[in-house]
């Protein structure tokens, strides 16, 4: 186990790495002077444009700058925001909280009902199996954006349950407003993992460990429990911690739909107003809680099945 | 006495497509307590559905007739509660101890699954009596294999834990469905040393399934000998093996090489096994059996009482000599 | 395509084999998607008005007589753009994979081929690339290079190429051991001539599942950055921008225009990817770059 952690752990700074120069890398590569690139083609005062000549050393050569760019980054300097005079990391923090919220709720939601479902299906073959086959065969194929219109079309607009836009003041206002950005967000990754589960759930029951376990006497629901559900909580584990990480990517959508101030929909303004520093800043945290979150994924995974570990199915 | 074990006209039809085809056709035996009894036949012939049928593990949609009594409780009636406590009664053990295993919990979950989710025994004393069984089944520093994994196991080594984990629970009959078959050569000498003496030891009674006719007369007190679903001679071991009545139970004897005996060519028997469901009107061995004539090809031989057993074969009377010799 | 229906069962007639192969929901998709090609080339001809002219006294109006579908928020014949914005949605996805597929298909043969360190190294970085998710590459790319399909095309297309790379790499890696490769080089014939003639067609099949499951998401993601504004630029007619641009109608209570653009988006992608598994002959798409079983392999070689 440590071995195996040492080399994702190893792997995951590569990744940072790579990703973080690619996230340099762009600046240099767009087309025209980077202080050009870097102001949004803005016209700005001498001593602004000294500052970030300064800040980006932009008078040293390309592979040092990004060594100081990235010294800077890893101590949580992100550069300005050209748009909002202020610096990107604490436009980040305000907003952070907003996404991980979001993202939070989501990944409850798909894990929650997502297994549910599926444990359901897997148990009750029939209408029921076939209500929930047939009901994620459709919400598999609808994307967060369009899901968001439907929820708002139904249950903000039609039933008015719940708020269409913004954030929502005390807990459980915060909670009202997130609940139909949270469903958007987790429609899709939902039924996968519904489907996964039913799927895995049915493999395991028809296997000859499960027998082995009814045959010693012990009761349907801890058979269940312990063995049908618990192996097959290795595929669940291993597609939940990618859907988590790609709704860290696609949350920006529905915070857009919904007016919720998180870092997606700041990113999306911000390269609308070709704010370079804060997309930067913002693309860098986010691959990297995407990056965070498929290793944790994976690890979780591992954990699960003793087998993986020894590289045998690694 | 009445026996522990009592299967009478047992008939199992499974769903094949859209008929129910029958695996196996009016079984019947007996298991006295403290007996070994040998269940010997070809791949298919029924043997492992017979020990399915008495665990309550058919497939679903299995239809099954006839009468099946444990210690005088009519298995096939038992719901709930009293099945699972019977389960702890009658043990299994299965042929691939790999598959048959959890591959994700350690081996001292498996040892003591049954004991704490069914018999309320707290974890430290299930702990010690899993060490007790191990010791039992010749696996020293038991203690040290409850935190590993069955992935690290051998094959060997997992079914002397399979055989720990099925005593633990005290049963009085072993079901034991080729508890041999998946292992190596030298293993498979152990592991059945190992469950003859825990069998005469602890007084279990004992369904022994193999396909083969010299290992199930070395351990078992009787042995039935199955063919296309259908027992077609019971009786016991030294004398099944030394004088079979059935044409079959000579055929499975000679089809094993001997070492004893050099012959220059392996014995085999003609044509291939049936399965239950195809089996014509008359004798199911008869398209195969050197010794059949016209009526046995018409007429369907009911297993009658021969020589402290029971054989199904119209010419029996007639074969006694023949078999005999040819066997020798 | 042509060449995966000759792989199936001989004997049976042009028909039945397609029709054995795709299923009734498979001959469903496949006409969804025949359909939308045709639109995507017809469609800006089709159109009954013109989908820019706009009448704002008709604005939300409800269908009616020669305007089927109503009209959109700006009084624009809804219809009209629906059909107009097949092609923009359609050939942006159809550059996306055809870069990605092509560009990944060269460059796992490429490393495959060459073996060793090649190999290693391209693994490697493969699979750190990996983590870069496309929205976020495509709205980086367009930060700074400006707004605009072609900006936002090259960027999925560059987030996609690892997952096609890899798979693709396995492979071929499987395919260069098969015994009728060895006997090619044997014989003498130039590397080239074997990856072109003999590796690539024969992971034909596999290179068409992936172009269709791509060509799914390519579609989604594109009509995300779309809707962001990143994308197509309004008002030209986009199944992206539309939903975008009827957002506020949803919210009046006139959902028409969001919900027909999203509808025609999610039918035409499950259709796709109904069609990419047929033909594949496989179910398995679990997620992105989820593991696809190789499919059955045609051509005179097995």
């Amino acid at each position: 186990m440590a071995g195996y952690l040492a080399r994702r752990a190893a792997m995951l700074l590569v990744t940072l790495l790579v990703s973080s120069f690619l996230v340099f890398t762009g600046v240099t590569l767009a087309p025209g002077d980077p202080l050009a690139t870097l102001s949004g083609n803005r016209s700005l005062p001498p001593e602004t444009v000294a500052v970030l000549r300064e800040r980006y050393h932009l008078d040293d050569p390309f592979l040092v700058r990004y060594v100081a760019w990235l010294g800077d980054a890893v101590r949580g300097d992100l550069g300005v925001s050209i748009a909002q005079r202020q610096d990107v990391s604490d436009l980040i923090a305000s907003r952070a909280g907003t996404t991980a919220a979001l993202v939070l709720y989501a990944s409850a939601i798909v894990v929650a009902a997502g297994v549910g479902f599926g444990l359901l299906a897997a148990l009750r073959p029939g209408i029921v199996d076939s209500m929930v086959v047939a009901g994620t065969a459709a919400a598999v194929a609808v994307p967060p954006f369009i899901a968001a219109i439907v929820l708002i079309a139904v249950f903000a607009v039609a039933l008015d349950w719940f708020p269409a836009f913004g954030t929502g003041s005390g807990l459980l206002g915060q909670i009202r407003h997130l609940t139909l950005p949270a469903f958007a967000l987790a429609a899709a990754s939902t039924a996968a993992v519904a489907r996964v589960t039913r799927t895995a759930v049915r493999e395991e029951l028809g296997r000859e460990h499960v027998q082995t376990a009814v045959s010693r006497g012990i009761s349907y629901p801890a058979v269940v429990r312990r063995h049908a559900l618990r192996n097959a909580a290795v595929p669940i584990a291993t597609l939940a911690g990618m859907s988590t990480a790609s709704m860290i990517a696609l949350a920006a959508v529905v915070e857009r739909v919904f007016g919720l101030n998180g870092l997606g929909a700041y990113l999306v303004n911000a390269a609308l107003s070709k704010d370079i520093a804060v997309v930067q800043g913002i693309c860098l945290v986010l691959v990297t809680a995407f990056v965070l979150v498929n290793t944790l994924g994976d690890v979780v995974a591992a954990a699960l099945d003793p087998r993986i570990t020894l590289g045998r199915r690694a | 006495m009445s026996p522990l074990l009592e299967v009478s006209g047992l008939t199992v039809r499974l769903p094949v497509g859209h008929q129910p085809k029958p695996v196996l056709s009016d079984v019947s035996l007996t298991i006295a307590a403290g007996e070994a009894l040998g269940l010997v036949g070809e791949s298919g012939s029924g043997k492992s559905m017979t020990a399915r049928a008495v665990a309550r593990l058919l497939p679903p949609g299995a239809q099954v007739e006839g009468d099946i009594r444990y210690a005088g409780t009519d298995l096939r009636a038992l719901r709930g509660q009293q099945l699972r406590e019977l389960r702890t009664r009658v043990a299994v053990v299965f042929q691939d101890p790999r598959a048959h295993v959890n591959p994700v919990r350690r081996i001292g979950d498996f040892l003591t699954e049954a004991l704490r989710l069914t018999g309320r025994v707290s974890r430290r004393e299930a702990t010690d009596r899993a060490v007790r069984a191990l010791d039992e089944v010749a696996v020293a520093d038991g203690r040290r294999l409850l935190d590993r994994y069955p992935h690290q196991l051998s094959g060997g080594m997992l079914q002397r834990v399979m055989i720990a984990a099925a005593l633990l629970t005290e049963p009085r009959l072993l079901l034991a469905d080729e508890p041999t078959t998946a292992l190596d050569v030298t293993t498979q000498a152990e592991v059945m040393a190992i469950i003859d003496g825990l069998r005469r030891q602890r007084g279990l009674s004992l369904l022994f399934i193999t396909h083969d006719l010299d290992l199930a007369a070395a351990v078992c007190d009787r042995t039935a000998v199955m063919y296309a679903g259908r027992i077609v001679e019971t009786r016991p071991s030294a004398l099944l093996h030394g004088h079979p009545l059935h044409p079959y139970t000579a055929a499975l004897g000679a089809a094993r090489p001997s070492v004893t005996t050099r012959v220059d060519r392996l014995a085999t028997i003609p044509g291939r096994p049936l399965s239950a469901f195809e089996v014509p009107d008359g004798c199911a061995f008869a398209a195969r059996c050197v010794y059949a004539q016209d009526p046995c090809r018409t007429h369907r031989p009911e297993l009658a009482s021969v020589d402290e057993g029971e054989v199904a074969c119209l010419r029996a009377e007639d074969l006694r000599e023949t078999l005999a010799v040819t066997h020798g | 395509m042509s060449a995966i229906g000759t792989a199936v069962r001989p004997g049976a007639g042009p028909g039945t084999r397609w029709r054995g192969r795709l299923g009734p929901l498979g001959v469903v998709a496949a006409a969804i998607v025949v359909a939308a090609i045709v639109l995507a080339i017809l469609g800006p001809t089709l159109t009954p008005h013109d989908p820019n002219a706009s009448d704002l006294s008709r604005a939300f109006a409800p269908p009616e007589a020669g305007h089927p579908l109503g009209y959109d928020g700006q009084g624009r014949d809804l219809l009209s753009r629906l059909l107009a914005g097949a092609r923009t949605s359609l050939i942006g996805p159809l550059a996306v994979v055809a870069l990605a597929v092509t560009a990944g298909t060269a460059v796992a043969v490429a490393a495959v081929w060459a073996g060793g360190w090649v190999d290693s190294l391209v693994s490697a970085v493969l699979e750190v690339v990996f983590a870069f998710p496309g929205v976020l590459l495509a709205m980086l790319v367009a930060a700074l290079f400006g707004a605009g399909l072609q900006a936002a095309v090259l960027a999925l297309s560059v987030a996609y190429l690892p997952y096609t790379a890899r798979l693709l790499r396995s492979a071929a890696l499987t395919e260069r051991e098969k015994p009728y490769i060895r006997a090619l080089e044997v014989q003498g014939a130039s590397g080239m001539t074997i990856c072109l003639r003999h590796l690539v067609p024969n992971l034909a099949p596999l290179i068409a599942v992936q172009a269709t499951l791509f060509f799914g998401y390519a579609m989604v993601d594109l009509a995300i950055i779309s809707f962001f504004g990143l994308g197509v630029r309004p008002p030209s007619p986009d199944w992206g921008v539309m939903i975008a641009g009827g957002q506020s109608g949803v919210l009046q209570g006139y959902p028409a225009e969001s919900l027909l653009a999203g509808a025609c988006i999610v039918v035409l992608v499950v259709a796709v990817n109904i069609l990419g598994e047929r033909l594949g002959g496989t179910g398995a798409t679990g997620g992105r770059g989820g593991r696809l079983r190789w499919p059955r392999r045609w051509g005179a070689r097995s």
